[in-house]
């Protein structure tokens, strides 16, 4: 059966060049860099790992040194939220995020709150849209640190972190952007949004699983998570993931502004027919600019998401939804709850996330189906009668 | 593949039977609401003389396991007599359809419920169900209360305590409600109660008074 994939803020794709640049790790050129002072074959490896990082650092106008690798978001993230506060948190007990964070935050915040944090979460507009003045006005004396997520990655908010940015540096508090989801699809510049630090991951991105990276800015001390060797300048320890690592940075080379600019039209092609063409439609999240480019995120009234998703993939479709009945908690998205959703229509919220190989006849495919699916469902639900 | 579904399920799933609904039914019955992720609405016509299910149809806001399990329960009562079809279990529908996911358990539950309460409708609608549970005591004022959904919450009117008070006196059951008047879901609390209590014998008028 043909697949049509839509769910890139799950994961994507890798790109066969992605494949092509790690393979010779799997094979001879397995050797790692134990010592500076390593043989020839270790020294090899160091060098590539070294060209990967300059690749990461310069698409974020940071400096090489200020990328550490990990093993993708959930780890970078983990690592800044944690590391930052329990080495500078001693006076500082106060931390400010938002209410839409990714689970790999809201819950390292729960550990923090055990351990004598006080967590503010500042709630979003019903777009999602987190106000900075807002921000600004929570911040106090004893504030350690401000975490916003750069792009959302359900209904697809993107966040002014340059105004907040701007804010943190201000008031010397420590800034963690989390951009998995945004990273090489909206320009980022660490300097400009004045960021202590930023997750990002290698496998959003056509790059292999299990890799990522986290940009802390220079001077920035923090308290590993893990212990062991010496390795990402003492903040990481364990091997490198070299194929992991050449692959990332291959995806991030490779990844073109294009791209992007196909994805947004096809993004507002696939809005526009849905909600011109199935009625008792809502769609979750700004429109146009302040919306990340491959996100459609929309709530069909009386139906319910799981059975959308179901019904979808028995045409081969891949997608995702909001429902409750989906989640592993059967809990109700937090970011349907923080915009404002009511139950029903998170439960009847489905996502769509494009990539650069979702073509205008795949949206058109999965539109089709989708209509048919959404009225047949609507037939036999009690609601909307 | 490692599908958590059936066969069967995913069968009676892409194309449930005896979806819609029935115009003036013997009986009809309502469980779950939108808030709670599943929903199902059940319609009986029944045999006023062998008691038999002659039509049977049902509608469902739900998961595939909600409305697998509306698809075989009532495929199973179809033309059985309403004593039969009260002796349809979960486990029996579940049994049928080669098993649901424990996680799935209270989507499928549900329509089980729906039907016995269809049933029990009929009953009390045709003079079948046993005096003291139609009687018009508290008792059985607050247990059909539990069936009403707070679209606030998604919990039954009793369990959140938004049942502040009920009273009966001559025929008139007054219920004080902790809700707005204005609410939005005012009319809809009102029309759900007023349902939920009409069988109850000797009832005239349904009273609420909302609080706030």
């Amino acid at each position: 059966m043909k697949r049509y994939y839509f769910d890139n803020a799950a994961t994507t794709k890798m790109d066969n060049d992605v494949l092509e640049a790690m393979l010779p790790y799997f094979g001879d050129k397995y050797a790692v860099a134990t010592s500076i002072f390593s043989y020839t074959p270790g020294l090899e490896a160091r060098d590539a790992i070294e060209k990967a990082r300059k690749v990461i650092a310069d698409k974020i106008n940071a400096k090489a040194d200020e990328i550490i690798f990990t093993s993708g978001g959930t780890e970078s993230n983990n690592t800044a939220v944690l590391g930052i506060a329990r080495k500078n948190g001693e006076k500082k007990k106060h931390i400010i995020t938002t209410e839409i964070e990714h689970i790999s935050v809201s819950r390292a915040l729960e550990d923090l709150k055990d351990e004598g944090f006080e967590i503010e979460k500042i709630s979003p507009d019903s777009e999602g849209i987190i106000n900075p003045e807002k921000l600004r006005k929570l911040i106090r004396d004893d504030t350690l640190m401000v975490i916003v997520q750069h792009a959302n990655d359900e209904i697809g908010t993107l966040q002014d972190i340059g105004k907040i940015g701007k804010i943190c540096s201000e008031k010397k508090v420590f800034l963690h952007v989390d951009a998995c989801q945004s990273f090489t699809r909206i320009p980022i510049d660490v300097e400009k949004m004045h960021a202590t630090s930023m997750s990002f991951s290698a496998h959003k991105i056509h790059g292999p699983k299990g890799v990522g990276a986290l940009y802390l800015r220079k001077g920035t001390k923090i308290k590993k998570i893990m212990n062991g060797g010496f390795n990402e300048f003492d903040m990481r320890p364990g091997t490198e993931n070299i194929a992991g690592i050449i692959g990332f940075a291959k995806a991030v080379q490779i990844a073109k502004d294009e791209d992007c600019k196909k994805m947004k039209e096809l993004r507002d092609y696939m809005i526009e027919r849905i909600t011109k063409e199935i009625p008792h439609t809502k769609i979750n999240g700004p429109l146009g600019n302040m919306r990340l480019c491959n996100n459609v995120n929309i709530s069909f009234h009386y139906v319910e998401g799981e059975s959308i998703v179901l019904r979808l993939d028995m045409k081969g479709i891949c997608a995702s939804t909001g429902s409750a009945c989906f989640s592993r908690s059967l809990e109700m998205s937090p970011v349907m709850k923080a915009i404002g959703c009511d139950h029903e229509l998170a439960h009847g919220s489905m996502r769509f996330t494009l990539s650069k190989f979702t073509t205008k006849e795949e949206i058109d495919y999965a539109v089709d189906n989708l209509k048919e699916i959404v009225a047949d469902l609507r037939k036999i639900s009690p609601l909307g009668k | 593949m490692s599908s958590p579904y059936s066969y069967k399920v995913i069968k009676h799933f892409q194309h449930p039977k005896n979806v819609g609904r029935i115009e003036k039914p013997d009986a009809k019955a309502s469980e779950g609401s939108p808030l709670c992720g599943d929903m199902v609405t059940l319609y009986l016509k029944v045999d006023p003389k062998t008691h038999k299910i002659t039509d049977i149809k049902f509608e469902s806001y739900g998961c595939a396991s909600n409305i697998a399990t509306g698809s075989i329960i009532t495929e199973m009562a179809k033309g059985k007599t309403i004593d039969d079809a009260k002796k349809i279990t979960w486990q029996k529908a579940s049994d049928e359809l080669g098993g649901l996911p424990p996680v799935k358990t209270h989507c499928s539950v549900l329509a089980v419920d729906t039907l016995k309460s269809a049933i029990q409708d009929y009953e009390e609608k045709h003079g079948l169900a046993k005096p003291e549970d139609i009687a018009l005591t508290e008792e059985n004022v607050k247990r059909k209360l539990k069936h009403v959904i707070d679209p606030r919450n998604g919990k039954d009117i009793l369990a959140t305590g938004a049942v502040k008070a009920v009273s009966i006196e001559s025929g008139i059951v007054s219920i004080e409600l902790d809700m707005e008047k204005s609410h939005q879901f005012a009319n809809n609390m009102k029309d759900e109660i007023t349902e939920a209590l009409e069988n109850l014998t000797g009832i005239k008028e349904v009273e609420i008074k909302f609080l706030g």
